[in-house]
């Protein structure tokens, strides 16, 4: 009976890692190892490394315990049995250092890289960035291009090899701003702006999308970033200037009511200084006559805040 | 005047969705069939008088492990549900739930996981076993004990409570992450029976965090100085003293959320000066403590299991003390590794990252201490032994995947992802939930007076380790997919599909796993004839819960023992001196019985249940009864009764003859 048991076991672990092979290799795309920009490569090559650092300890453990439980089983008369020994100095001293040393060059790596991979920190490439202004809405990405002035709703699309500067806020619960394959993600807050700086090495279109939960539509608030060349992105501001939709405050009021599965849409131009007045809103104490205009910018006639 | 008597409470909130009514259905024809079985048998006045009213830790303590293993189940169900879905709803096909009814289950899936059962199982285990381990015959505070215990059973109703009631629960993530959480953006009372039911059984732990302080401070044996405790007292002294440090801010952070939403406050609104930044620090401050208050006593579980299955000394036993206390430490100093995402700049997230990391040194330490018990050990693997080699496997992987978090830029790649998910299921599992079976294998024929079915147990085991690994092991690749957790619809262009279904079906083997638990249980008590416990010291054990008879008797020791070393009763048993030659025995004070905690705890489930409606005459009531409740105990002077020296004569000896 154990020994059938104990067949089964192996056969269901052989199983197991022959479906998560087979899956594994079947599927080439894991975005956070597979980067394809600046910021992600060096990200992964942290966790790289800190797997690397981690195996360090995690190896001799496994092998000692289950050596240990091997050669100290109760039937193996051989062993060496000592039941009062329960201390030694230098061995002690070993176990707290051991990590110790492993944690202290984990932690010389994590300051410096904190601090060079610092979202906020602008990359230098040589060339000119890009600034995109996102808002996390219910449910979708609105993105503002201030130097082209022109908006996007779900959709990205940006020169390769050219850094760009996400500025980041909600008009909604808070949500995460999130492209696997360019790099980590960075919070959207409502009241509050945040930067992200993010490079893509090639031409190509990458998923993203809104990672922390925001309410009933946030699993279809998916986005897509594509990279191109320089004349291409050229071309497609071009095209999206083209486009009959405009972006004043009538139209943002009526784009940032609930919704779900939001389609694409592209806007020929945008309110001046949305961002801005997006975050204002909430840290303007709404007036009566906010509708009219003041001087703390919190004249979007705004409706939500109150409840 | 109907808004008066009922609040917002109407007839349109009355359950009406397949779940609720089915929910409905069952409590009732659960409740029906255990309210005729225990009229049959005629056992009403015995489960008043012997267990609901009792002050015996004992007893709350079994008390507390049966509830939690309910509340298993609920959350299990959840956890079922989720995978189903998840495995599912990809591309055109959109899965069996809502995107809102798959949110308010996977909230409560987390929080009735962490507050319902595995706290609830480890206040049982603790509840049972300090006491014992440190020779004492009852806790500090046994008024507060049965309270504590039913604060936390009015929590568990209230959070079952809107499938019979209505309503609809938090959709917002087991934290209720504000400003979703806001009346403005959760306008249903889903938020409000989060913040009551936690709120409640909240209040519960607190008072058991104060009493088993205190207990473990000022009750231990002659001779037990705090250097003598046994691991798992000391490991559950740390765990409650971050329960006292920590549960407050939980307390104040979820009332802040409710004047917000009931009084039109502003404190983690967006706009009118709000900061829902403010609620992520305060939730975290006390979220990532309760990670530790969790594992921490399961820690010393595992010492007490590697001890004892070693045959053997604790190595290391010093550093192993340090090691707990520097992590209780530790503890409070990392929360904001929750949040590396908000934009904190470099300097902070570094700082916090590091703290981290350094958590990684003091539990090193006590893994290989745990390795070097076992060396030169004689080792009986016993279930709860393979409980700890099967931790050992799960917690190597999630520390490692926890090291990794704790790099700030690492975990800007897989915050929020199903690797995060992986990580702490792994750490909860893993580590926690292990360390439970283990205790609760190791500690059964204590309680029963007969062993676990071994066979049954271990391969209920294997089921939990394949299981969990066939489960877990896919989330941390679709973590590094670009899953992001929490997710009802995906498309199948991502290629996420095949593993969530290997994941899906991981959670059925585990299922596997559960089912053999319960027969094992069932099997253990019709073949307990063969597994009897006749000397009280079924494992060769070391500690002085193992002195006393299985089950122990209900003053536990009828004369205190006088502790001399650590491992007090390996070293009796050494000095042959477990049973005294001369038994002169004195007279026992023991604390009454007494059904305030449930009155109390009663009133303040209404207190919760009409806030939740905002049904102010009802909180106004409830809230004086609790009041009234409390006043006349304190004036009842008479909650000892004392069992006569010739009374525990007569007991101890009509036993010896049985035995």
């Amino acid at each position: 009976m154990i020994k059938v048991s104990k067949f089964i076991v192996l056969f269901l672990i052989f199983v197991d890692i022959i479906l998560l092979g087979y899956i594994l290799i079947g599927n080439s795309n894991i975005s956070v190892l597979n980067p394809q920009g600046l910021i992600a490569l060096k990200e992964r090559n942290l966790i790289i490394i800190a797997t690397l650092l981690s195996l360090a300890a995690v190896v001799p453990v496994f092998i000692l315990t289950f050596l240990f439980a091997w050669k100290y089983r109760e039937n193996n008369s051989k062993a060496k049995y000592d039941p009062d020994w329960d201390h030694d100095t230098k061995l002690e001293l070993t176990w707290w250092a051991a990590p110790f040393v492993i944690i202290l060059i984990l932690a010389v790596i994590t300051w410096k890289s904190t601090h060079e991979l610092d979202p906020s920190k602008s990359i230098n490439a040589g060339t000119k960035p890009i600034t995109i202004q996102v808002v996390a809405l219910q449910w979708k990405w609105l993105f503002i291009y201030p130097e082209q002035n022109i908006a996007t709703v779900n959709f990205i699309q940006f020169p390769d090899r050219t850094p760009i500067n996400f500025e980041l806020t909600a008009d909604a619960p808070m949500n995460s701003f999130w492209i696997p394959q360019l790099g980590g993600q960075m919070y959207a807050m409502a009241g509050m702006g945040t930067h992200l700086h993010l490079m893509a090495d090639a031409p190509g279109e990458f998923a993203g999308s809104a990672a922390e939960i925001s309410g009933r539509g946030f699993s279809g608030m998916k986005f897509v970033a594509r990279t191109s060349s320089q004349a291409d992105f050229d071309a497609w501001v071009q095209s999206v200037k083209e486009s009959q939709n405009k972006l004043d405050l009538p139209e943002y009021n009526k784009l940032a009511a609930p919704s779900e599965n939001n389609p694409v849409v592209f806007y020929a131009s945008a309110e001046e200084g949305l961002y801005n007045k997006i975050i204002m809103k909430f840290i303007a104490p709404a007036s009566p006559d906010a509708s009219q205009g003041g001087p703390s910018g919190g004249n979007m006639h705004m409706q939500g805040t109150e409840h | 005047m109907m808004a008066f008597i009922f609040g917002k409470l109407t007839f349109a909130a009355l359950p009406h969705q397949w779940y609720t009514l089915g929910a409905t259905f069952s409590i009732a024809v659960g409740g029906l069939g255990i309210a005729v079985i225990l009229t049959y048998f005629k056992r009403w006045k015995w489960l008043w008088k012997e267990w609901l009213t009792s002050t015996d830790p004992k007893k709350i303590g079994v008390m507390y492990i049966v509830v939690s293993s309910v509340m298993f189940f609920r959350g299990g169900i959840d956890a079922g549900m989720i995978w189903l879905q998840q495995a599912l709803s990809a591309g055109g096909s959109h899965g069996f739930l809502t995107g809102s009814h798959f949110q308010q289950i996977f909230t409560a899936h987390g929080d009735i996981m962490v507050f319902f059962v595995t706290m609830g199982l480890l206040f049982g285990l603790i509840n049972y076993v300090v006491p014992l381990q440190i020779g004492a015959r009852d806790l500090a505070f046994p008024f507060l004990n049965t309270l504590g215990f039913w604060l936390y059973v009015a929590g568990a109703a209230l959070i079952n409570l809107f499938f019979v009631l209505g309503g609809d629960f938090a959709a917002t993530g087991w934290l209720a992450q504000a400003p979703l959480s806001e009346l403005q953006y959760s306008p249903g009372v889903g938020v409000d029976y989060w913040i009551w039911s936690l709120q409640v059984s909240g209040l519960g732990t607190l008072l058991g965090g104060i009493n088993f302080l205190v207990t473990i401070l000022k009750m231990r044996a002659p001779g037990m100085t705090l250097m003598k405790m046994p691991l798992f007292v000391w490991t559950s002294l740390c765990s409650m003293v971050l329960v006292i440090s920590v549960f407050p801010i939980l307390t104040v952070t979820m009332g802040l959320l409710f004047l917000d939403r009931f009084a039109g406050f502003h404190f983690f609104t967006t706009g009118f000066g709000g900061n829902a930044m403010l609620y992520t620090n305060l939730i975290w401050m006390w979220g990532h403590p309760e990670v530790y208050i969790l594992i921490l006593p399961a820690f010393g579980v595992y010492s007490e299991v590697v001890a004892t299955f070693s045959q053997k000394r604790l190595a290391g036993y010093v550093s192993m003390v340090c090691a707990t206390i520097a992590i209780t430490l530790l503890a409070l100093l990392v929360w904001l590794h929750h949040f590396f995402t908000m934009g904190a700049g470099a300097d902070v997230n570094a700082f916090f990252g590091m703290m981290t990391m350094v958590i990684a040194i003091p539990t090193g330490a006590q893994v290989f201490n745990w390795l070097s018990t076992m060396y030169k050990g004689r080792i009986r693997f016993f279930t709860p032994m393979r409980w700890f080699l099967g931790f050992i496997s799960t917690f190597t992987l999630g520390g490692m995947a926890g090291v990794m978090m704790a790099v700030p830029p690492i975990d800007f790649q897989v915050h929020n992802s199903l690797f995060l998910v992986a990580h702490f299921h792994t750490m909860v599992i893993g580590g926690a939930l292990f360390g439970i079976f283990a205790g609760l294998t190791y500690w059964f024929p204590k309680v029963m007076g007969f062993r676990l079915n071994e066979r049954l147990g271990r391969y209920a085991f294997w089921c939990w380790i394949v299981g969990f690994f066939t489960s877990f092991v896919p989330l941390y690749i679709l973590g590094f997919m670009g899953a992001t957790r929490r997710l009802d619809h995906y498309d199948v262009s991502t290629g996420w599909q095949p593993l969530f279904m290997v994941s899906a079906a991981g959670l059925v083997i585990i299922a596997c796993g559960v089912s053999l638990q319960i027969v094992q249980v069932v099997v253990s008590i019709k073949q307990r004839k063969q597994n009897l416990d006749t000397t009280g010291d079924p494992w060769n054990g070391r500690t002085l819960e193992w002195s006393t008879v299985s089950p122990p008797p209900f003053y536990n020791f009828a004369i205190i023992p006088k502790v001399a070393s650590r491992d007090a009763f390996w070293e009796m048993k050494q000095n042959k001196k477990s049973k005294q030659e001369k038994m002169q025995y004195e007279d026992i004070y023991m604390p009454k019985n007494t059904a305030m905690g449930i009155y109390v705890a009663g009133f303040v489930f209404l207190v919760g249940f009409a806030l939740v409606w905002h049904i102010i005459w009802l909180a106004v009531a409830g809230l004086l009864g609790a009041t009234i409740c409390v006043i006349i105990r304190t004036f009842d002077e008479e909650t000892e009764y004392v069992l006569p020296a010739a009374e525990v004569a007569k007991i101890e000896a009509g036993r010896n003859t049985n035995g």
